[in-house]
């Protein structure tokens, strides 16, 4: 593809230190052109440091920032190809919402017919038409994110930089934006970088995702590779949930408390951690068989130590016979099956195939 | 409802009693006395103009009026542009663990009284003084100067020397209440440290300017002291006229009537600057 060969953005070699503090480790990183990507990763683990060096806003101690084939490294944020919708929104307060957005036209070749068009169209395209005469500190907080997204999109940017832009707003505007910001990638077909560090948030809107932990890429990939092939313990633990049940290999087979054993070959993935030998599994890829039902998969007894009921879905937590620690299992609500209750013996039907060893 | 009424009454009379008695029954008594007439040694209680006919066709008083504000509006544009930089230095640059220090020195002057500091610009300013002393021992002059002392300049120097931390501090704090990501938004959007400062640090700062420029305007417009001080004949001030009508001339209402009208001038200027700076600033507030 040519997003190997030709990358809107590449990172060589970065680290970056505050005093002491290394903030950034050695971050390589391609990004090609019209990428939706993500960097995610726990707060202090320097994915907004990654985002304000590319935007120009930090410089590095060492390596290389390219945008569009060209050594930006040096280059000052007014003169980068990249414009940011920052966390606070950073909308002026002493100017108008149509004022806004046109502040940077100032430099654009045009006359002001044209650039009332470009902010026009610009608030067009993020829903807020005809709002250009308010004033600015009127405006709610998703008005705000909008002009922010309309005031960088104006310019036209190769990259538009979004700083944790929706984690100010409420769980349902949250939602809504994500799928605005899909769209709107997909309209102006520019490269997004957002930095986020709700997981979720990254899996539903991104085409690549870093995850980050202490100054350093732990890995990129999609995010159905990311979730179900981590690299290592961390990035497994940071997306979503995950079981982790002791286990020991001999010989090419794994022992693994409460499941039993399993056939090196036949595991999902292979993955790395710090600590001890574990396997692990996510919720969705077990079921509890109710009387009567049949599997295809291997079988587990245990008994139910929790429920979490959410109307679609409850949560068991099952503590599985040889095993202490409970599991958990998510299964969806079927009309017309009871829920199980706390104390009962579930059979737990659940596949090698979708079983990770971290070793 | 009532037992509130009465318990709020309760509390506000304090301060009312003693913004009434301060505030409001001597400014009603300048009025009135602005309106009646001095007869050799006694005192016409009739009501009369005849005071501001006195007073706005007397050419004397007019240009002493129109001198006072040339050199209060030459102090506060002189404080203020010299206190923007010092605001901005203490708020932009210096670390924010050592702010409150800074602030802290900026007020040293005033733990010296207003007189004594007057005092010592005499010894600085003064034909044998400081400044007159230093220049003709190096040999860049040969006589002392004498523009520096007892004309407008002294007063000019003197005050924007006294009123420099009232026009630091509303603007310091009119520069630091500015998100700094304001900032980097601006530069993001295209525009270099300059003109940054123009289109956004400026006119978010504007409202602390205005605030200095009155703070420093209103006071100085009818400072008494400076000018008695380090004047002279050349930069005496409304205020001394107005003081010279009470005690020396022993004509109360004629000073009466010069007070009112000074009044009427600042508070007009005051409240076009606000305009001015309303309009300027998009009608934000």
């Amino acid at each position: 593809m040519s997003r190997d060969n030709d990358p809107l953005i590449r990172l060589g070699g970065l680290e970056k230190y505050f005093g002491d503090y290394h903030a950034l480790r050695g971050i390589d990183l391609d990004i090609g052109a019209g990428e939706f990507f993500s960097l995610l990763g726990p707060s202090g683990c320097g994915k907004t440091t990654l985002l304000r060096v590319i935007a120009g806003f930090e410089g590095v101690d060492a390596g290389t920032v390219a945008i569009g084939g060209r050594d930006m490294t040096r280059v000052s944020p007014n003169r980068r190809p990249t414009n940011m919708v920052f966390q606070s929104y950073a909308i002026f307060p002493h100017l108008s919402v149509g004022r806004n957005v046109g502040f940077g036209l100032r430099k654009v070749s045009g006359d002001a017919a044209e650039k009332r068009k470009r902010v026009d169209e610009a608030l067009e395209m993020v829903g807020l038409a005809g709002y250009g005469d308010r004033a600015a500190h009127a405006l709610s907080g998703g008005q705000r994110q909008r002009v922010a997204l309309a005031r960088a999109l104006v310019l036209r940017p190769k990259v538009l930089l979004l700083d944790e832009p929706l984690s100010a707003l409420d769980k349902k505007m949250r939602e809504q934006m994500q799928v605005e910001l899909i769209r709107l990638q997909r309209q102006v077909g520019i490269t997004f970088i957002l930095v986020t560090h709700d997981q979720e948030e990254a899996l539903v809107m991104s085409d690549r995702i870093a995850v980050m932990f202490e100054g350093s890429i732990a890995q990129v990939a999609e995010a159905e590779a990311l979730y179900r092939r981590p690299i290592d313990r961390r990035v497994a633990e940071f997306i979503g949930v995950m079981n982790f049940l002791p286990a020991s290999i001999s010989d090419g087979v794994v022992e693994v408390a409460g499941l039993g054993k399993i056939v090196a070959d036949d595991l999902q993935s292979t993955a790395a951690t710090n600590g001890a030998p574990v396997a692990g599994f996510r919720p969705e890829t077990a079921t509890i068989l109710f009387p009567g039902q049949d599997a295809p998969g291997r079988i587990a007894e245990g008994r139910i130590a929790e429920v979490v009921y959410y109307g679609d879905m409850t949560y068991y937590d099952v503590r599985l016979d040889g095993c202490d620690k409970p599991v958990r299992i998510s299964m969806r609500n079927v009309f017309g099956r009871p829920v199980l209750e706390i104390g009962a013996q579930a059979r737990l039907s659940w596949s090698p195939g979708a079983v990770t060893l971290f070793c | 409802m009532q037992q509130d009424t009465k318990r709020g009454l309760t509390l506000i009379a304090p301060p009312l009693g003693y913004a009434v008695a301060l505030l409001a029954v001597p400014l009603i008594a300048i009025v009135i006395f602005s309106f009646w007439t001095q007869d050799y040694l006694t005192i016409d209680r009739t009501l009369s103009l005849r005071n501001y006919r006195e007073a706005l066709t007397d050419p004397i008083y007019g240009a002493i009026m129109l001198r006072s504000l040339g050199i209060s509006g030459s102090v506060t544009l002189i404080t203020v542009m010299l206190a923007f930089p010092v605001a901005y230095f203490v708020s932009f640059r210096v670390p924010p663990a050592h702010k409150s220090l800074w602030l802290f020195l900026i007020t040293i002057p005033f733990w010296t009284s207003y007189l004594l500091r007057i005092f010592l610009w005499k010894v600085i300013l003064g034909y044998n003084g400081v400044v007159n002393s230093v220049l003709t021992g190096i040999g860049l002059i040969d006589e002392p100067l004498s523009w520096i002392l007892y004309n407008a300049n002294a007063v000019v120097i003197t005050l924007s020397h006294a009123f420099a931390p009232f026009a630091i501090l509303p603007i310091f704090v009119a520069l630091e209440k500015i998100d700094r990501s304001l900032l980097e938004a601006s530069r993001d959007l295209g525009e270099n440290a300059m003109t940054t400062f123009l289109r956004v640090t400026l006119p978010l700062a504007a409202p602390g300017v205005v605030a200095a420029l009155l703070i420093v305007f209103i006071p100085t417009v009818g400072d008494y002291v400076t000018p008695a001080q380090v004047g002279g004949a050349g930069g005496t001030m409304i205020a001394n006229v107005i003081q010279a009508q009470f005690r020396d001339l022993n004509n109360a209402p004629l000073g009466a009537a010069l007070s009112v009208l000074a009044m009427l001038i600042v508070t007009v200027l005051a409240l076009g600057t606000i305009w001015i700076a309303r309009r300027l600033s998009g009608g934000r507030d």
